[in-house]
């Protein structure tokens, strides 16, 4: 697996990502900047990704992160809310798990997942695992990505995204939380009960 | 003692940076009580895994 390899992947994306940035922007040159600025971005680090399907999501979470800071700038916040589920209704989601008390409400305590181990080899475990990535909020994925996929120590992170460290902290844990709640709902609930 | 939600937190920072002696003493303590937090944070350790395997996970239309 070659650097040339994934970057000609990449190239071959880009006919998609342009078509969805001008559907989202509605303004060709802004789409050409975003889509341009996504695969600048998505360069640095692709050497780690032996997959098509991993790297895809990684360059359209970018992608996505390019046209929601596009589309605040241009302070439309409407179509912000349409494209991304908000950071807030995650930690609201999140919050519901306990109860008053910051304690875990019995019916939403965390149980272990029977075999995780064996998820990682089925196919139909990676099409969950993709999909939850995907419906994370375009930063909060980005923020996730660079430190799982690509190992950027947290500060690195917080400098290239202008990020105070507690925000960094912040957005990782509502990263692991949102995907841990959907792996669970996606994937470990409808798992085979052991008898 | 610390409430699972804090517990939480400190699991997932536990995964970029190292913790003080103090709080790895609070989130041992309350582990060494806590069912929910344990399996979160069997979770995490998971999520990771499953992140470095993702980028290595080849389709069958990868060449
Ligand atoms: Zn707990």
């Amino acid at each position: 697996m070659t650097d040339t390899r994934n970057a000609e992947i990449i190239s071959g994306f880009r006919p998609q990502m342009l078509k969805f940035a001008r559907l989202q922007l509605q303004d060709d040159s802004g789409a050409e900047d975003a889509v341009q600025e996504a695969i600048e971005a998505a360069l640095g680090g692709i050497d780690r990704f032996a997959g098509r399907s991993a790297l895809k999501t990684w360059i359209f979470t970018i992608l996505r992160h390019k046209i929601i800071d596009a589309l605040r700038e241009r302070g439309r916040t409407v179509q912000v809310s349409s494209l991304e589920r908000d950071e807030s209704e995650l930690d609201e989601a999140f919050d519901a798990l306990f109860k008053e008390n910051a304690h875990w409400s019995p019916q939403s305590r965390p149980k272990p997942w029977g075999d995780p181990e064996e998820a990682l080899q089925q196919r139909q475990f990676w099409h969950v695992f993709e999909t939850c990535l995907e419906i994370l909020p375009a930063r909060t994925a980005r923020v996730f990505m660079m430190r799982e996929f690509l190992g950027f120590e947290t500060d690195e992170i917080c400098t290239t995204l202008a990020l105070t460290t507690s925000n960094c902290n912040v957005i990782l844990h509502r990263a692991r939380a949102g995907l841990r709640q959907c792996l669970n709902q996606g994937w470990f609930a409808g798992e085979a009960q052991p008898c | 003692m610390l409430s699972c939600k804090h517990t939480t937190h400190l699991l997932s920072e536990a995964l970029d940076r190292p913790l003080s002696r103090r709080e790895r003493f609070a989130l041992r303590f309350h582990l060494l009580f806590c069912r929910g937090c344990r399996a979160f944070q069997g979770q995490m350790d998971f999520l990771r895994k499953a992140s470095r395997s993702f980028i290595h996970w080849r389709d069958a239309g990868d060449q």
